[in-house]
This record gives C-alpha cells, sequence and structure tokens, in this order.
C-alpha cells in the first residue's frame, strides 16, 4: 500500500491552488481599499477646498462672510501652541526618558514609570481634555488661553516623545560609553556629551512626529473651550486661541447653515495636510541623514 | 630661580584650587542631576493622578445628585432644562454600536492587509504600501470626521434610503478606516516575527501559501492579532471628533444604525463646549461621562497588554 495516493492528491491540488490565488487577490484588494480611500479623500478635499486658498485666505481674519473668511489667526495659535508644547514635551520627555534608561534601577519604580507611560497613551484625548480644563483652565485660573491649551497638549503627546528617546538612547552603541569612562568622564558628562548627541536625531524624529499629533489634535482643546466666535489675533501665550483642526470643526458643524463653509473647512484641511505632510518629510530627512553614522 | 619657582607653585596652586572649584561645582551637579531626572520622570505619574483625582472627585459629586443606579441603568438622558435625567445607557449603546461598526470594517480588512504585507507581498510592494498606511495613520481625525460628513453620509444615503443626515453608520465606518492601519500594522508586525522555519517546514510537506498563513503564521502570531484588535477597539471607543461631527446630538436609546446617536465621547465635548457652568449637575456628569469612559479604554489597553505578555509565543 502505497502512503501517498497520488490520485487524491492531484485531485485536490487544483482547488488548493485556485484557493490560493483567490485568497491572495482577496488580501491585496483589502490593502488597495486603504489606497483607494486615501486617494478620495485627498482628491475630494482638494476639490472642494484648493480653489478657494489663496493669499487673503492665509492673511485674513476670521469672518462670518465666507468670501472674507480667513485663517490667519488659526494659524499664529498653531503656532504660539507649537512653541509651548515643543520645549516642554521635549523637556518632560527627554528627561524622563533619560531616567529611565541611565539612571532608574530595576524594579517597582521604573517597572511603575514605564507601565504608566504605555497607560497614559492609551487614555482618550477627550480626558486629558477634561484634565486641562479642570487643572490648568479652572484650577490654575489661566483660562482658556494658549499656555493652558499647550500644557494639556503636551502632557497628550508626551508618551511619543518618551518612547522615542528611550528607544534612541537605547540604540547608542555601549563602546561610545565606555570610551568617554574611559577619558575620565562622569555618568552626567557621558551623557551629555556623548549620549545625547548620538541619540538626537531619533529624539528630534519623535518630538516632530508627536507635534504632528498635536497640530492635528481638536478634541482636548474644543473640551478645555476654545471658542467659535471672531476673537482678535493671538500675540503671546497669554492670549485666547484658535487652531486649524478646531476652526475645520466649527465649519464643519455649520456647514448645513452656509454651504461655503464645506469649502472654508476643505480648504483648512489641504493648508493642514500640507504641514502635516512637510513636518513628517523632515522627521523621515532627519531619520535617514543620521541613520548610518552609528 | 627661587623667586619664579615660587611663583610657579602659587600659579599651580591657584590652579588646584580653580580645578577643585569646578570639579566640586561638577561633583554637585553629578549629584542633583538623578534627582531632577526623576522629578521630570515624576510628571508622567502627576499626570496618571491627576486625571484620577478630577475624575474620581467630579464623578462622586455627581453620585451625590444622581443615583448610581439611575445613572447606569436610565436610557433616558436628558441634561438640559428643570427636570434634567441623567442615564447613560444612550451614551453606551452609541459608543457600543460605533465601535462594533468600526471592527467590523477594520478588524477584516485590517488583518487581511496584514496578511497580503507579511505573506504574498514582494518587497517592492511592501517598500511602497507601508507608507502609504503610515500617511493614512497620520491623517488628524477632525480630517475623517470632514470626510464621513461631506462624502461618506451622502454615499450612503444614495442607496439607504432611511438614513438620516446625521447616523452612526457613517462615523462607526470611517472610524474603521482609521483604525485599518493600526490592525494592519500590529498584526504585520505579530506575523514578521513567526521565524521563516516554520513556514519553510509547512511549504516542504507541500502547503500552498494560504494554508501556511491560516494553519501555522496565523495560530503562532495569534496573540499579537488578538492584541491589535483589543487596542483597536480601545481606539474606537475613545474616538471623538468623527463621532461628534458625523453622528449628531441625538440621546436617543435606539439601536438602529441609521439614528443618530452620541457616544460619551462627543458627549463630553458637547457638555464642555457649552454652558456648563462649574458646581452645576450637568458639569458634574461630564466627569462621570469620561470616568466611565476612562474605564472602558484603561481595561481594553490592560487585556491587550496582558494578552500579549501571558500568550506570547517565543522562539
Amino acid at each position: 500500500m502505497k502512503y501517498i495516493d497520488t490520485n487524491l492528491v492531484q485531485k485536490k491540488m487544483g482547488s488548493r491552488l485556485l484557493r490560493n490565488k483567490l485568497a491572495k487577490l482577496f488580501f491585496m484588494l483589502a490593502t488597495l481599499f486603504g489606497l483607494l480611500v486615501l486617494v478620495i479623500l485627498i482628491y475630494r478635499v482638494i476639490r472642494d477646498g484648493a480653489a478657494w486658498i489663496d493669499f487673503d485666505f492665509i492673511n485674513n481674519k476670521l469672518s462670518t462672510d465666507p468670501e472674507r473668511a480667513g485663517i490667519m489667526g488659526a494659524i499664529l495659535g498653531t503656532l504660539w501652541l507649537m512653541l509651548v508644547v515643543a520645549p516642554v514635551t521635549m523637556i518632560l520627555g527627554i528627561g524622563t526618558a533619560i531616567y529611565l534608561e541611565e539612571y532608574a534601577k530595576k524594579g517597582k519604580l521604573q517597572a511603575l514609570i514605564q507601565t504608566n507611560i504605555s497607560n497614559l497613551a492609551g487614555v482618550p484625548s477627550v480626558v486629558f481634555g477634561l484634565l486641562g480644563l479642570t487643572v490648568f483652565v479652572r484650577g490654575m485660573d489661566l483660562g482658556n488661553i494658549v499656555l493652558a491649551g499647550g500644557l494639556t497638549m503636551a502632557l497628550l503627546v508626551l508618551p511619543v516623545v518618551v518612547v522615542a528617546a528611550q528607544e534612541a538612547i537605547r540604540a547608542v552603541p555601549g563602546f561610545l560609553r565606555e570610551a568617554s569612562y574611559g577619558m575620565g568622564a562622569t555618568k552626567w558628562q557621558t551623557i551629555k556629551n556623548v549620549v545625547l548627541p548620538a541619540s538626537l536625531p531619533g529624539i528630534l524624529t519623535g518630538t516632530i512626529l508627536a507635534l504632528s499629533r498635536a497640530i492635528g489634535e481638536t478634541a482636548p482643546l474644543v473640551v478645555i473651550g476654545i471658542p467659535a466666535l471672531l476673537i482678535p489675533l493671538p500675540d503671546g501665550i497669554f492670549d485666547k486661541f484658535t487652531i486649524l483642526p478646531v476652526q475645520i470643526y466649527y465649519w464643519t458643524l455649520d456647514s448645513a447653515l452656509v454651504a461655503e463653509y464645506t469649502n472654508l473647512a476643505a480648504a483648512t484641511i489641504v493648508i493642514l495636510l500640507v504641514v502635516l505632510f512637510l513636518m513628517n518629510s523632515v522627521a523621515i530627512f532627519i531619520r535617514n541623514k543620521f541613520q548610518q553614522r552609528l | 630661580m627661587q623667586n619664579t619657582a615660587g611663583q610657579n607653585n602659587t600659579n599651580i596652586r591657584a590652579l588646584i584650587e580653580e580645578k577643585k572649584k569646578t570639579k566640586s561645582i561638577g561633583r554637585t551637579m553629578e549629584k542633583m542631576v538623578p534627582g531632577i531626572l526623576l522629578a521630570i520622570a515624576g510628571v508622567s505619574i502627576f499626570t496618571t493622578i491627576g486625571i484620577l483625582l478630577t475624575l474620581i472627585t467630579e464623578t462622586f459629586l455627581f453620585f451625590k445628585e444622581v443615583s448610581i443606579v439611575d445613572f447606569f441603568t436610565g436610557t433616558d438622558l436628558k441634561p438640559l432644562g428643570d427636570n434634567a435625567v441623567f442615564g447613560v445607557l444612550p451614551l453606551l449603546t452609541g459608543t457600543l454600536i460605533s465601535t462594533v461598526i468600526a471592527m467590523l470594517v477594520a478588524i477584516p480588512i485590517g488583518l487581511m492587509t496584514a496578511i497580503y504585507l507579511s505573506e504574498y507581498a514582494s518587497e517592492k510592494a511592501r517598500r511602497i504600501l507601508k507608507p502609504i498606511l503610515e500617511i493614512l495613520a497620520g491623517i488628524p481625525t477632525i480630517v475623517y470626521g470632514f470626510f464621513a460628513f461631506t462624502f461618506v453620509t451622502p454615499l450612503l444615503r444614495s442607496f439607504i434610503p432611511g438614513l438620516e443626515p446625521t447616523n452612526i453608520l457613517s462615523p462607526g465606518i470611517v472610524m474603521g478606516i482609521m483604525i485599518i492601519p493600526m490592525v494592519a500594522s500590529l498584526s504585520e508586525d505579530a506575523m514578521s516575527s513567526v521565524p521563516n522555519a516554520m513556514r519553510e517546514g509547512a511549504l516542504a510537506l507541500g502547503s500552498t501559501k494560504l494554508e501556511v498563513t491560516f494553519k501555522v503564521v496565523l495560530p503562532a502570531a495569534i496573540s499579537g492579532i488578538i492584541a491589535s484588535f483589543v487596542l483597536g477597539i480601545s481606539r474606537a471607543i475613545g474616538e471623538t471628533m468623527i463621532v461628534t461631527i458625523a453622528s449628531g446630538s441625538s440621546k436617543n436609546f435606539t439601536f438602529d444604525v441609521t439614528q443618530s446617536m452620541q457616544t460619551m465621547t462627543a458627549y463630553i465635548v458637547e457638555v464642555s463646549g457649552g454652558e456648563a457652568a462649574a458646581g452645576t449637575t450637568l458639569y458634574h456628569s461630564l466627569y462621570a461621562v469620561a470616568f466611565t469612559l476612562f474605564v472602558f479604554t484603561l481595561v481594553m489597553n490592560m487585556i491587550a497588554q496582558y494578552i500579549s505578555r501571558r500568550f506570547r509565543e517565543e522562539y
């Protein structure tokens, strides 16, 4: 008796191969679905918005008249917000990462901070909004100004920076540290003069990605109470402000009332996506440029 | 001679003194740095404590005014007006239904994408497709909200006649699309870490790629794949702007996906954006809802962490 029934194998082979081919086709189609959505999405916002983008749209203040409305306030607000978020989140993120990677002893405290950071990364952004509303806007009585929004946002994106900085610090080869110690450098000197410069590209990439997340976040700032009203252009971090995504939100909500608001929202989306694209390009550029050096 | 030597000596002594001084500055620096860094690292702990503290204290105040049983079993939610009623069930069903719809989209498509990228795609195709998925993952949720409201809803309305202008179906689908990259890339990571020797063993026995995928790779990577689903669910529960824009603010207790429904997240945005004065029941209800939301997502994240740790196969 033969162990393998060749006839049976032959008979089944065709359908097995066919099934494999069909499955491959389905898997490919599923993958292309994402691509298709991306194309439709970008086509739609460009079709609705591109024609509305001109110098006046960038340069004008908010207005209820769609023809005269511009996003200068939202652009300035976004810039001021980033001016708060970037330094705060970098100091907190890099400091936490150095502590966890270089100083913390393996133990309960280190595990607690590490678990805490991964749990914070999973907290919905509206909850951070409520934290900001309670602590910064009402508790410290800052009001809904740039500083309050920026601190809220900095805490929200902190886990991204911490994880990126930790990975970058971990990737610094041991012999660099040893060489530094061999020259008589102390621990802090080694960190400051060897580890941080070597891990800077990775840290910067992570920070830029965190900032691009912050630029697109809407919910926390709506929760801390950015008004839909017309406000003067923000002049500093103690002014009331609005940002691009919040502007998109209010225009989309009101698009049922004024049809042109759809176009204004789409035009603002185009600007926002261009900004994000540029930021991500810079991050990828830094990553590629400095990756091979070690 | 004597004189210059003496001068040299004092010079050297001065140098030594100076060196000692800078060294002692360096030493205090060396001692202070760990403390400073620990304080910085502590900020993340204080953030969590801050979140818990604000949510718990205000939720406590809320349950002084509204009974906890009424809150969790109430099907009526009328937060405004004199006879305000706070039942959270309409919000829970809204969140549940939008999450289910999102996962019905994200799980199959995300998993199929992961299988294609990890098992079928050529190196070249993968190099093109993965960045595109990353772009999809990087698009702000407000943009997806705009997309759901101005494109997907009208599209669905053209062949589902009873669909309301604001409904839970369209944001649910778009949320699913938003989560596809997350499920796909986490599942793909899990599948890519299955060693090639296992695939080759199965292929050598005469399996087709499909059989290798379903009988070898998927079972081996199942913990990472399930964890990606759970993280996707947690993301869907916490997602805010898409549902806020495209699902309206109706607080009806219904399971009809063609209707407008409100999720927990959308309620928080609506109420906090309005004129909820601090200290009112309406204001406290924000925190009760947020606390419920926080517990849901925290449990989901912990399940995901547990699964990927407990059931990880080491090769």
